[in-house]
């Protein structure tokens, strides 16, 4: 965090301490502007830590935008903090007693999309993939998965082992195992038909090349594809509103042949995460306010579907804030930039990859995009629920 | 995506834009646009960056979640917890706090609470569970009214019973006319509601040109048709004019849409009153159902509590929607009303004055002291945002 803010704990103004030209200055320029003080008053409250008000878990609070936020920080990492969870990084990495140069890179993840089937996927390939990215945008290589499966009494056999054989294929796709397991059945109404959680284990190179910390201002923010697809074919397939859109398929996809493919390539990637729940947007969001940066965007450069841009157009979301299972921004050294767009576009992952912003100084943890007409606005964390279990 | 594309062109705004600017001169303008999804639109594609700094868009009182009073949010609420119902409303509704909590936090209590897209598939839920009350709780202005009306008609005629619309339907003009009546007021003229409009036509806007003197523009929701409809509103008044001009012709006919009307006549009739948050109560503002669809109204076939939940005294949303003070002036505004806990109409949605400036102000600050420092001309082109200077540095 800069010093740049002025903070509530300042002078009043009426009173100017300090005998410095500039302190005097500074206090006039905030009497003669109220409106200063108000907004210097609400940036000193966003600063704040968030504090979980609610008494009752609500949606909101699974959709990964603010309220999930929330809840992991002022409940999940305020009660279990320690060192590596206070980093709330998508793999911790532990040390590997005798080797210097490794770490053990884990990761865990659950499951409860509803349906279970959709166009381009299913829970099992979701399973495996949202574990292998989760490893894989931290510069691991995985090595070993367990899957843990709380089924519904009643659920149909056939359509388990569907879900199994999947999971299966899309490990091998991965090149991982699915090493250990568990299951528990829970009675009818208790569970939806079957949920999933995966937790994968990798190796990583130390230090990691990919680090939240490394993002700093004049780098370059890449997607590696088309943004929503995911979201909104799962919304669809929900048959909950009343649209068809036969091209529309999930992205769900293994990344880690193209964070393999960046590092090989030397690319001085700073930092990586797979935007799922809440999109594009939270990511952003969280990288601005985790780095203290800021981050512009051009929404001429989005990569979005036809299909996707009209969905979101007739329901009144963006795009920005549609989950995705097979997409990752990239945070890379400004120099970088356009071989990494060159290495991520000769991938079948990557083929839509597009350079979407850089990152700015200031104002820090604040995402903003230029429109296509020609104006700004502030792109915030998603809040609310648009999408409920997509993954 | 076609018939979308066309109305977000960058080069014809930044034409428009320079047009406004060469025609507004050094008059300071405040333009109303009376619409909540103006104001969506207006901040979806940063619009303010492409108007001089004086000419001054006020986010109007054409938020239809803004406006539902705590009071009746609350009976929605209670409809919600009842154990035999199956609550139906659009998305936006779900997240604004009652008096003891959202309709988001009943549901996780156990309340069955759905989000529709149309009133329409509140029909089609009551139809799949014969066994429940199905409620849809009925809000916006005589654009949603007409598909509330249409649902009652259908459910009428299917002898759909477990059906129940609890009504919260508001009409457009009385709100205006509230606000032209403030003695306070400092508009120079207004956006019409395009979908409003759709519905009722034009007309119903010429009390505001003959008996106050100020200009309305119907504009569209592309962010073309904002820019277009406040150079319209600058025009008219740089020729001497005063009319209720229609920018929005390839949707809204003068006449408006006369079957839409009719089903509004058949079903609806005025109430008395209605409650408006931010604005009190305002005589004839507010649609109830006809005896007629007794059955089919969740206000008589239901007991809720009804209790008015009165809008706390430091809230000054009244005066932000009539554009007397800047949100910032509000004096709870960023302390005691902010997003996450609003105690005001204007802070409840996104759309809501307050809300947006809460949320973008800093930032649209930071453009203007940039522009006021004249770089780079209008600082409007694509790249400004790279320049951008910081906020304030602390002294010291």
């Amino acid at each position: 965090m800069t010093d740049t803010d002025v903070t509530s704990e300042s002078p009043p103004p009426e009173v100017p301490v300090a005998g410095s030209g500039a302190a005097i200055r500074a206090a006039a320029a905030r009497i003669a502007d109220p409106e200063q003080r108000v907004l210097e008053r609400i940036e000193e409250m966003r600063k704040r830590k968030p504090r979980m008000r609610d008494d009752a878990i609500t949606m909101s609070h699974g959709a990964g935008g603010k309220s999930s936020h929330t809840l992991i920080t002022a409940l999940f990492a305020d009660v279990l903090s320690n060192p590596v969870l206070d980093q709330l990084g998508d793999q911790a990495v532990l040390p590997i007693p005798g080797v210097d140069n490794l770490g053990l890179a884990v990761t865990t993840d659950s499951f409860v999309v509803s349906p279970l089937f959709f166009p381009g996927g299913d829970i099992g390939e979701l399973a495996i993939n949202g574990t292998v990215n989760d490893l894989a945008v931290g510069g691991a290589t995985p090595v070993g998965i367990a899957a843990a499966f709380i089924l519904e009494e009643g659920l149909d056999v056939e359509l388990l082992r569907k879900v199994v054989v999947s999971l299966r294929a899309a490990a091998d796709r991965a090149g991982v195992s699915v090493v250990t397991g568990d299951t528990k059945v829970v009675p009818r109404g208790k569970a939806d038909k079957l949920f999933i959680t995966t937790t994968g284990v990798g190796i990583v190179e130390l230090p990691q090349r990919s680090a939240m910390a490394r993002v700093r201002a004049g780098d370059v923010v890449l997607v590696s594809g088309a943004l929503g697809d995911h979201g909104a074919t799962v919304m669809l397939a929900r048959g909950d509103v009343d649209l068809e859109a036969e091209s529309l398929r999930s992205d769900t996809m293994p990344l880690h042949g193209l964070t393999k493919a960046l590092f090989d390539e030397d690319i001085d990637v700073h930092f990586m995460r797979d935007a799922t729940r809440g999109g594009v947007a939270t990511v952003l969001n969280e990288i601005a306010q985790g780095a203290g940066v800021a981050i512009s965007m051009n929404e001429d450069s989005l990569p979005i579907h036809d299909v996707v841009r009209g969905v979101a157009e007739i329901l009144g979301i963006e795009a920005l804030y549609i989950a995705n299972e097979g997409k990752l921004v990239a945070i890379v050294a400004e120099g970088d930039a356009e071989r990494a767009l060159q290495v991520m576009r000769s991938r079948p992952e990557g083929a839509e990859a597009a350079i979407i912003g850089t990152v700015l100084p200031e104002p820090e943890g604040m995402v903003f995009i230029e429109t296509v007409f020609g104006g700004t606005r502030v792109v915030d964390m998603l809040q609310g629920d648009p999408l409920p279990r997509i993954c | 995506m076609k018939f979308a594309d066309e109305f977000r062109d960058a080069d014809i705004a930044r034409a428009l834009s320079q047009r406004i600017a060469g025609e507004a001169g050094d008059k300071h303008w405040k333009i109303m646009e009376v619409c909540g999804g103006h104001t969506h639109t207006i901040f979806k594609y940063g619009i303010e960056d492409l108007l001089p700094s004086n000419v001054e868009l006020v986010h109007g009182p054409g938020c239809p979640v803004c406006v539902i009073p705590m009071g009746r949010l609350d009976d929605g609420i209670a409809l919600a917890k009842r154990p035999e119902v199956i609550f139906t409303c659009f998305g936006d509704l779900m997240r604004v706090p009652g008096s003891d909590g959202s309709l988001l936090d009943a549901k996780a209590a156990g309340a069955d609470v759905r989000m529709v897209y149309s009133p329409l598939d509140a029909l089609k839920i009551a139809r799949d569970n014969p066994d429940k009350k199905v409620v849809f709780y009925a809000i916006g202005f005589e654009t949603t009214a007409p598909s509330t009306a249409l649902t009652l008609l259908r459910a009428k005629a299917e002898n759909l019973r477990n059906l129940f619309v609890f009504c919260n339907h508001v009409n457009i003009i009385p709100p205006m006319k509230a606000i032209l009546d403030s003695p306070d007021l400092q508009l120079d003229g207004f956006l019409g509601p395009g979908h409003v409009s759709t519905v009722v036509g034009i007309r119903p806007y010429e009390f505001v040109t003959r008996t106050y003197n100020k200009p309305v523009v119907v504009v569209g929701f592309e962010p073309l048709d904002i820019l277009q409809g406040v150079h319209m509103v600058i025009q008219q008044i740089l020729q001497g004019r005063c009319e209720v001009e229609n920018q929005y012709t390839r949707v809204v006919h003068d006449e408006g849409n006369p079957k839409a009307l009719d089903v509004l006549g058949r079903v609806f009739q005025l109430r008395t009153q209605f409650e408006w948050r931010g604005l009190g109560f305002i005589s004839q503002s507010g649609l109830e159902l006809r005896e007629e669809f007794d059955e089919w109204n969740a206000e008589k076939m239901f007991t809720v509590p009804g209790v008015r939940v009165a809008d706390p005294k430091a809230c000054q949303c009244g005066e932000v929607l009539k554009g007397v003070l800047k949100p910032w002036e509000c004096k709870v505004f960023g302390t005691a009303c902010t997003p996450e806990t609003p105690i005001g109409t204007c802070m409840v949605s996104s759309e809501g004055a307050c809300a947006a400036y809460y949320n973008f102000g800093r930032y649209s600050r930071a453009r203007e002291r940039e522009r006021a420092m004249g770089a780079n001309g209008n600082g409007n082109g694509n790249g400004a945002v790279k320049e951008l200077k910081p906020i304030e540095v602390k002294a010291g």
